[in-house]
């Protein structure tokens, strides 16, 4: 307790939970109080911001070195394993704490336009609602255990939102997906608790930081088991190669749900978990460039994929495969502060991406509600020409579309020009990083061009939504536009959390972060880069994305698409990636089938009904019943029969007494 | 010696106690042959009184009593499966075994 505002940290989750608890109430008693619901989501929401704001002035005030430390109630106490349930108040929960908290109200907001007319409002704000409680209990959790607990929650609520319209199959079974191969990520976090726990004895972040360079040794093999697992869980929550097939599936939920969930936080959750770890992983040098490679290659395998997809929401869901490709390529190389940089403005303009997109859906919904239409109304070739009917909605997804494809001087140009150039820099070190480095490059090129054409085709050319519906094409109420606009200023203006030096900026971040990061930071070697090199550098990065956005301009002509009932197969190349390099087949051919296949035949056929329902079970019953056969001749009925026979006894038993 | 001709009659005694017991199907020839074997047995208690201690005497007491109370409950039930059955040979008596 330190007597300053830092003190009420726990209002904030409380907050989101009360509007769980309260939301959930009313989703009982009265589902359809909407104007209830959308004050108590959105209002709880903007509360917790609001203990955010004052618990961030309040902790620059104190600007202290080491974690603030709450400890509520003692959680698990066995033997020597204490772990209490605590918040840790420091520079990398409460960056995460601001970006949550406030693209949260923004989505929150967002949604209360988006789902009005559906009949599970009261329900999908008191999910939403509980998952900014469990996102919080992640970012503010002071040991593994407590962290798990939102790592897991999160996932929940994923689940949940996924499945929203569980009335459709698809959706269902995408939001199943998405549980189980979290499953698999989970096993591995799992696994490096029990390892931490093992080797260090305890399990809270500080004494944990605190004793494991004394405890494993650097480079070791225990340290190395340990990241590489606990990156296993990164890769399932934060949908890296090769359990990233979950996310694009996910993109069934309602649409602000992927913008919060599946893009600026939940998905996140791995970079902050390694950005949290950072001594653990500069500790362990093979994992770190295992986290750097993955997510290299993240970055731009989930880029190809991107180019060709017709699905708006599925292109921005392999963009932000890509784009979490690039965090774990900075936090692996060791740029914690690039990539919670990073992290914080793909929040912004991917939020706005999606939520753009929402925007387009919902009028494109609406115009087919219109005229009883089943057409898809996700699939960008039924857009086209769109600016001129939602021309706010198309300004900020181009503010959005540039900030991603890296121009200066949006948010993402200065985000993701950082990671290169630590990618770069390393690279003087250990040259493996150079291929990272050309990796995340040829990524950039392809988000310019992918971004582009998304724009190209929702917005420009002839629309190809219908005659009848074009004139219900409008502009979304202010409630949803609102939104949009304030994250279009945060995307345009967020680049200044951290302007590098080169500019003359402060690297405002960079310093922030410092008391979390220099542990870690002390033990990678870097080689600075000479000013000459980081100009360099830029250019190189600032001319592929202009030559991915031109390349896409000259190239896309939207008016040559139809719409897309009408639309002819792919060929070749363009089809292998319009299937997705057909990894969900390839997955199901390795993993799924084997497993079916040895679950209906091995386990249930022969283990179960052969072994366990008839050779032990009815194979009992069956010898009881010899047993019985062969004895009862024994039993005749006759006193004299038992009486002879107790006689030979008493017999024999006088006969083994006296001999 | 008087002993030695005890213990031999009783040895007797008792032989054709079981021997009668086994053999017999009549239930109260049964149940006179086990009152045969319990006085067989009165009658080793009483002869090994003699030269063991006065205990074997005061056993002969307890036995009879048993004896005693023993022939009352099982003549009454001997009757009762009497009345039953109209017939008092073990051979009818085998509800033990179904069937």
């Amino acid at each position: 307790m330190t007597g300053t505002a830092v003190d009420l940290i726990w209002l904030a989750p409380a907050f989101a939970l009360l509007g769980f608890v309260l939301n959930g109430a009313v989703a009982f008693v009265r589902p359809n109080a909407k104007t209830v619901v959308s004050i108590i989501g959105a209002g709880v929401l903007l509360a917790a911001f609001a203990v955010a704001m004052v618990v961030f002035r309040a902790f620059v005030g104190l600007h202290p070195d080491e974690p603030l430390i709450y400890r509520y109630w003692s959680w698990i106490p066995v033997g020597t394993l204490q772990v209490d349930f605590a918040f840790q108040v420091d520079q990398l929960s409460l960056v995460m704490l601001m970006v949550i908290t406030s693209v949260g109200s923004l989505i929150h907001l967002f949604s209360v336009g988006y789902m009005k007319e559906d009949p599970g409002y009261a329900r999908y704000f008191a999910y939403l609602n509980l998952f900014v409680f469990f996102m919080l209990v992640l970012v503010l959790g002071a040991s593994f255990p407590v962290m798990f607990v939102g790592w897991e929650g999160v996932g929940l609520c994923s689940y949940l939102l996924i499945g929203f319209w569980y009335s459709d199959a698809a959706n269902a079974n995408a939001g199943r997906k998405a549980f189980i191969m979290n499953r698999i990520g989970d096993f591995g976090f799992m696994v490096a608790m029990f390892m931490i726990f093992w080797s260090v004895g305890s399990l809270d972040f500080d004494t944990v930081f605190a004793h494991a360079p004394m405890a494993l040794a650097p480079g070791g093999a225990a340290i190395t088991a340990i990241t590489l697992f606990l990156f296993l869980g990164c890769t399932g929550k934060s949908a890296q190669i090769p359990l990233y097939t979950w996310l694009p599936d996910a993109m069934a939920g309602p649409t602000p749900v992927s913008a919060l969930i599946h893009a600026a936080t939940m998905v996140t959750a791995g970079v902050y978990l390694v950005a949290r770890c950072n001594l653990l992983f500069a500790m362990a040098p093979i994992s770190s460039a295992v986290v750097a490679g993955v997510g290299a290659l993240t970055a731009l395998f989930a880029a190809t994929i991107a180019l060709k997809q017709w699905d708006i929401k599925k292109v921005l869901a392999y963009s932000t495969i890509s784009q979490l490709g690039y965090m774990f390529l900075a936090v692996g190389t060791g740029a914690i502060a690039g990539g919670i940089f990073h992290l914080a403005t793909h929040a912004f303009f991917k939020a706005l991406l999606f939520l753009g997109s929402g925007s387009v859906i919902f009028a494109l919904h609406r115009a087919y509600h219109h005229t009883h239409s089943h057409e898809d109304a996700q699939d960008m070739r039924n857009m086209g020409g769109l600016a001129r009917y939602m021309p706010w909605t198309a300004t900020v997804m181009w503010i959005a579309s540039l900030a991603i494809s890296g121009i200066p001087p949006l948010a993402g140009f200065f985000s993701k020009d950082e990671i290169l150039a630590a990618a770069h820099a390393r690279g003087h070190v250990e040259p493996v990083w150079f291929v990272f480095w050309g990796l995340g490059l040829l990524a950039a090129l392809l988000t310019a061009f992918y971004m582009t054409r998304l724009m190209i085709y929702t917005f420009y050319g002839p629309n190809r939504t219908g005659e009848k519906e074009q004139p219900s094409l409008h502009e979304a109420p202010w409630i949803m536009t609102g939104p949009l606009v304030v994250l279009a200023l945060l995307t345009v203006t967020g680049g200044l959390l951290n302007v590098p030096e080169l500019y003359h900026g402060n690297a405002w971040l960079h310093h922030w972060l410092e008391p979390v990061t220099q542990s870690g930071a002390a033990l990678i070697p870097v080689v600075p880069l000479s000013p000459s090199a980081e100009w360099l550098l830029v250019g190189i990065a600032v001319v592929t994305a202009i030559v991915g956005i031109v390349g896409a301009w000259r190239l896309l002509k939207p008016e040559a698409l139809v719409p897309a009932r009408s639309a002819p197969e792919e060929r070749g190349f363009a089809r292998v990636l319009r299937n997705k390099w057909y990894v969900d087949e390839i997955y199901d051919a390795l993993f799924v089938r084997p497993l079916v296949w040895f679950s209906r035949v091995v386990l249930w056929q022969e283990i179960d009904q052969r072994i366990v329902d008839a050779a032990a079970v009815n194979g009992a019953a069956r010898g009881a019943r010899a047993l019985g056969w062969a004895n009862r001749w024994l039993q005749t009925g006759q006193v004299g029969t038992y009486v002879a026979v107790f006689v030979v006894g008493v017999l024999l038993v006088l006969w083994r007494a006296l001999s | 010696m008087l002993l030695n001709d005890a213990l031999v009659i009783s040895a007797i005694l008792f032989t054709l106690g079981v021997a009668g017991v086994l053999l017999r199907r009549n239930a109260i020839v049964i149940f006179m042959c086990v009152e045969l074997m319990l006085n067989a047995v009165n009658l080793t208690f009483v002869a090994l009184a003699q030269t063991i201690g006065v205990g074997g005497q005061v056993f002969v007491f307890f036995v009879m009593a048993v004896a005693a109370a023993e022939a009352a409950v099982g003549l009454a039930i001997i009757l009762a499966v009497y009345r039953h059955k109209q017939s008092v040979s073990l051979q009818n008596m085998n509800l033990l075994k179904d069937g």
